[in-house]
Order: C-alpha cells, then structure tokens, then sequence
C-alpha cells in the first residue's frame, strides 16, 4: 500500500472486498429503491417502534450495506411493518418492501 | 326401450360428471371443521334451505348481480343457464307425458325429437310442447349469438378486459358453443325428414331441404356431433372453470347455513374457489389493473393458481385488499379472506417483542380514544379530534398519546398472524387500563383490526360514527358552511365495516356532499394500501390522482375522507386539492360554546 503518511482506522473503515455484499445487491435487484437511500434518517425519526424496541430503519440499510448480515437480521424483526416510514421518506423508498425482503432472507 | 348408439357419448360423458361432483361435494363437506358443520345440522331443517334454494334460482339461473353490472351480459348467462334448465325441466316432461314409461333412461328427453316420430301430432298438448321447446332452444340461441358477439365487442358487454384461459377452459367453451347450434340442426334436419317442427326447428328443416342440403345423409351426423359436444363438455367440466356451475350450487346452500372463511384454510375455500366462474369481472374492477397494467394477479388467476396448488407468491402478493372485487364479484366468494390466508400461509415469523412500553400516562376514562400509526402522521387530524371531544365534554383517555404499538392490522395484510397476536395482546393491555367503555379510533384500518380481531367487550366506532351520534345527542352543535366537498370512501370504513351513511350524514351537518360516480361499494383506493408492498411510490400516487379526479368530477377542490392513511396519500399528489378528515372538517364548523363565567378582569389603577 502506498503509504499517504496518514491512513484510515481499522475500526471505522469497510472493506468491499471482505464484506458479505451478497445481501444488500439482492435486495437492490428486488427492489430499486434501496439504492436510492441518502440515510437521512426521517425513517427513524417518525418510527413508533424505535421508541420501544429501538428499531431503525436507517441503520438495518446501513448494517446491510456493511455487510453485517446478522445483525440486519435481528434488527428487521423488530419492525412493524406500519408504513410510516414509506410515507415520510423524502427518496421514496419501498421501506416496507425491504423490510420484508429482509425478513424473508432471515428465515431461508 | 328406446336407443341408439349415438347417445352413448353423452351417456358416459353424464355419468362420470355425476359421479366427480357427487364425490367431490362429499369430499369438502366431510373436510369442514367441525363447528362448520355444526351449523349445516343445525340450519338445515329450518327455513333457511328453501331461502338458500330461491338464492340459487336469482343467481345461478336468472344471474342476478350480472344483470347490475350490464343488461347484455345478464341476459347472456340467463339464457344460457335458464334457458338449457328449462330446456331439461320442459323436455323431460314432455317424455313423462308421450311415453308409457314413468322411468326413462336419462338421454331420452335429450334426444327425445329423434325417438318420438312414431308419436302422432295429434295428441293433447303434443303441438304446445314443440312450440315451447322451440322457444327455449331460440332463447338459448340468442344467448350463444351473445357469446359469439362477445368474443368480437366485448366492451358493448361492459367487459374491457376478459380472462385468459387455461386449455381444459377453452376445450370446454369450444364444446359449450357447438352445443346448440348443433341440436338446432339435429332437430331442425330430423324435422325435414319427417314433416314436423314449429316455427324454429320446422323453418329452419324447410329451409336445408329448399336449399336442397342432402338432410337424409347428414342428420345421423348431427345427431352423433350433438351427443359427442354434450359428452366433452360434461368429461372437462370437472377440470375447466365450468366446475363453478354445481359448486356454486352447494357455496350458496352453505353461505345461507353460516359457514364462513376461517382463520386458515378449510374446505370451505375450495368450494369458493370451485366456484369461481373466471367470468373475469374483477379485471375491470381492479385499480392494478385499470391504472397501472398489472393484469395477471387478479382472483380470477390467483383462484386458477391456488385449484392447481402453485400460486406464485408474486400473484398472492400483488394486491392491496381493497376489497372492490368483493363486492363486484357476481358470486361473492370472500376473496380477500382467502388471499389473506394465503399470504399466512408462506409467512413463517417469530413473535414480536416490545420491551419498554408500560402506558404509564393511560388515564381512566368512559371512553378510549386510539389515533393509530397514521393519526400520528397527521398530527392536524388528533388536534381536530380532541378539540372535538373537548367541545362536547366527553371524558376520554387518549390511550396512544405517547405514540403507542400498532394495531397489528399491517403485519396480518403481509401474513404475519403471530407478530400481529403479539401486538394485539400489548394493546389489549393497554386498553383494560383505561376501562374504557367505548374505543374510539380515528383511523378505520385500526377501527377494523380491533373490531375484528381483538374479541373486545366494548363497542369500537370510527370517530365518524362516535361524532355523529354527538351531533344527533346535541352535544356538539355544527355550523352549514355552505362548501362544496366530495367525500372518499375509505376501503376498510366502507366495504371493511359497512360504514357508508355515518359520514355523509355526519358531514351533511357542515357541507354540501357532491356525489361521485364511484362511490360506496364502488368507491376507488386511494393506492395507500398497506396491502400491497410490492409497488413503487411512482404507481402509488398514478393510483392516487386518478382516484381524486374521479372524486372531484371537476365541480370541487375540496375532499373529505375518514382515513388519516388516505388523508396522507392524496397529499402528495393534491397541488390543487385539499384533503381533509371529517374531523378537521367538522373542527372547523362548530359553534363554539360561549364560555359565561368568564368576567373581563378590572383593571387595577395603581395609586401615586
């Protein structure tokens, strides 16, 4: 590696190449609109069940975009499925679409 | 005894068709839950079989509800089913009469015009039975001539679109088609011959001999084509859509006993989906359909795919139960029970956790006030709302303040029955902590789940139903603003809970209602369904200006709805409407008490 004389953390870097991207380009074939998220966050802010069980929207995409399968997983199955997210996204986004995809690929 | 071989064809073709249906019938009821056929037993020494008996006559042979969507196409499945009845009820009279026999064999009074030339003309009454047996085939003619005018203009049917159809379908219709025109000719060539025939049969025999048609040589084969088509006919029935005919007969009977769609699956959902006549009505009537092209998810396929046990998930998905095919549906099968079922069916989810929701702020009141997901997205409509119950001094408890769990009703539309269990227990919770005497709810996807679902002691009104009967009590006093507004049905207040007149009476009190075409029963989705997950937000708001224009007719601007959901929908396509709940409506027309002990403070003068 080329070195900068500066490089970026372990920690807060992602490596593509390691990552399992499996996930997150199946549900960007599925439906579209995943990649169309700017992580704006207004998912999460109206979410009722963010309230009680700490579920967002916005950082289940990001854990998926990451990579990190599991914990994507266990986040989508504290979502309601009550659709106030897809009303408030700016991008309209198929929340509830990705959020069944999730589910589904959790339980195959 | 009377025979020829010719009959055998539909001889065989009639006894295995007996036989399948008879089995069949068997099968499904034996099947039935045993509460289901608690009610069979206890209804049927009542009136309730000569009631369901009349049902089968207004529907199965007069086609009643076909007649309300277009008089053609009524009169098309009336002739042929009425007119092929009596045709059998008339012709095996006609042999009970002139025969000796009291017991024939089942083809005679098929082919009774082939084996009675030794009967004289003469006898009593033989003259009227050949005019009224000439009448009938005439009027089942002119049922065929539909059929065959159909296929070429549809739309002059009311049919835009019609069903594409399976093989065994189209073997069976072709078979359908040749039926009668085919005894025309048997009859009509057989009356050439031997100088009988009324005004159809003898005309149309006069006219092949003067057209010098070589009658003696062909009427064997008319004959033999006559008995083969009925014969085919009867071998695909079982596997073609025309399965509907005899199913629908039982479907009727068993509707009028009580028997309904369950939680899951019985046999009771193969009996309606037997009795789907993939007539194709609901083509039309869908908004997927007539708004954004998705023309292969209907009932009428998604019942073709489940009787072949591979419904694709795409078709058992791509809906939003809005529930406007039930209600058109000539047959009125519970179709949105059994996609429901289905999608539960292919779910396979773990119970919902909700850890830190106690209610703590519940406070107990006579009545419960529950604004849903979608009340809390449209904050203007919880304002209007208890500004309302304020006005008129109710004591209510807003149970969701805090911005509580969901009913559970989108989690059942997916499928998901246990998680939606789980969150019905947590507001069940809830609500016995108020001990509220009625639930009021300003959302009727809410009004609908905890009407339905939640096995509640107490009443659950829309705030629509709870405000008017505030306004009739006179404890809310509505003011006449003369604006004209257009009022949008709801899917789940209105085909869901059959609340159409408490809103239009409701908002009477402060507008001026402008009717809409497609209204009630009819009224169109606003394409915010929670059904439906699987279109874009581009196909959403097709759905929803077309809704609203229909809705406005171009008289108004204004548009009043019950639902926050629909409120929401049409927001992001209305630049130039305005949406409001009746709420906010209502809000804004209500004369306002004149508060009495309330003196003007005196001003205290300061003294220097």
């Amino acid at each position: 590696m080329v070195n900068f004389g500066f490089s970026a953390l372990e920690i807060a870097s992602v490596d593509f190449d390691k990552t399992n991207r499996k996930l997150a380009e199946e549900i960007a074939l599925l439906e579209p609109t995943f990649s169309t998220c700017i992580s704006c966050g207004s998912c999460a802010g109206t979410c009722t069940a963010s309230r009680f069980n700490g579920f967002s929207f916005r950082n289940m995409c990001h854990q998926i975009k990451l990579g990190n399968v599991t914990k994507a997983f266990v986040e989508s199955e504290k979502c309601m499925l009550c659709g106030k997210c897809t009303l408030v996204c700016p991008r309209n986004v198929n929340t509830r679409n990705i959020c069944r995809i999730v589910r589904k690929a959790a339980n195959n | 005894m009377k025979f020829h071989p010719f009959v055998l064809p539909f001889t065989i073709g009639l006894g295995f068709v007996i036989i399948y249906v008879v089995a069949k019938w068997g099968i499904w009821i034996y099947r039935l839950p045993k509460d289901q056929k608690g009610k069979i037993y206890k209804n049927i020494f009542s009136l309730k079989p000569i009631l369901a008996a009349w049902e089968v006559f207004l529907e199965s042979l007069i086609h009643r509800k076909i007649y309300r969507k277009n008089f053609l196409l009524g009169y098309l499945h009336m002739s042929l089913a009425l007119g092929w009845f009596l045709l059998i009820v008339v012709g095996n009279l006609e042999t009970r009469i002139f025969t000796p026999n009291t017991l024939n064999p089942p083809y005679l009074p098929i082919f009774f015009e082939y084996f009675n030339n030794d009967i004289p003309e003469a006898l009593n009454y033989r003259k009227t039975f050949t005019v009224i047996m000439d009448f009938l085939l005439l009027f089942v003619l002119s049922g065929v001539a539909l059929v065959f005018f159909k296929r070429i203009k549809s739309k002059a049917l009311g049919m835009k679109r019609t069903t594409r159809h399976t093989v065994f379908d189209r073997l069976a219709m072709t078979t359908l088609w040749f039926i009668f025109p085919l005894r025309l000719l048997a009859e009509a060539t057989t009356a050439a011959i031997f100088d009988k025939g009324d005004f159809l049969t003898g005309t149309v025999g006069k006219i092949l001999i003067h057209s010098s048609f070589p009658v003696v040589s062909f009427y064997m084969i008319f004959w033999w084509a006559y008995s083969i088509s009925l014969g085919l006919f009867f071998v695909a029935l079982p596997f073609s859509r025309y399965m509907h005919i005899p199913t629908e007969i039982l479907l009727i009977f068993l509707r009028k006993f009580g028997v309904k769609e369950k939680k899951q699956h019985t046999s009771f959902t193969d009996i309606e989906i037997n009795s789907c006549p993939r007539c194709g009505i609901c083509i039309d009537t869908c908004q997927l359909s007539s708004n954004l092209g998705i023309n292969d998810t209907q009932p009428t396929y998604f019942f073709t795919s489940l009787r072949r046990n591979n419904p694709k998930e795409k078709i058992t998905e791509t809906c939003m139960l809005c529930m406007r095919c039930v209600s058109t549906c000539p047959v009125g099968i519970d179709i949105t029970s059994i996609r429901n079922n289905q999608r539960k069916k292919e779910q396979n989810f773990k119970e919902f956790e909700i850890s830190n929701l106690n209610g703590s702020n519940i406070q107990p009141a006579k009545v419960a006030y529950f604004a849903g997901c979608m009340g809390h997205l449209t904050p203007s409509v919880i304002k209007a709302t208890t500004k309302l119950f304020k006005e008129a001094k109710v004591d209510f408890s807003f149970i969701d303040e805090d911005g509580s769990i969901c009913c559970g009703k989108p989690l059942l539309q997916v499928g998901e029955e246990k998680s939606a269990e789980s969150l019905r227990e947590k507001n069940r919770e809830l609500l016995a902590r108020s001990g509220a005497e009625i639930l009021v709810t300003s959302c009727p996807i809410c009004a609908k789940e905890f009407s339905e679902n939640y096995n509640l002691e107490i009443p659950v009104l829309h705030h629509s139903q709870f405000f008017l009967n505030l306004v009739n009590e006179g404890k809310l006093n509505v003011n006449e603003s003369g604006k004209k507004v257009a009022y949008h049905d709801p899917c789940e207040l209105g085909r869901g809970l059959g609340v159409y007149n408490e809103p239009r009476e409701l908002l009477s009190h402060a507008v001026t209602l402008v009717d809409s075409k497609q209204e009630k029963e009819n009224s169109l989705c606003c394409g915010g369904s929670l059904g439906i997950t699987n279109i874009s937000a581009e196909q959403r708001k097709i759905i929803a200006r077309n809704t609203l224009q229909e809705l406005s007719q171009g008289v108004t601007k204004t548009i009043a709805t019950g639902c926050p959901l629909c409120k929401k929908t049409f927001q992001s396509v209305s630049d130039n409407y305005k949406v409001m709940d009746i709420s906010e409506i209502l809000a804004d027309n209500i004369e306002q008490k004149v508060e009495v002990n309330c003196p003007e403070p005196e001003l205290e003068v300061a003294e220097f």
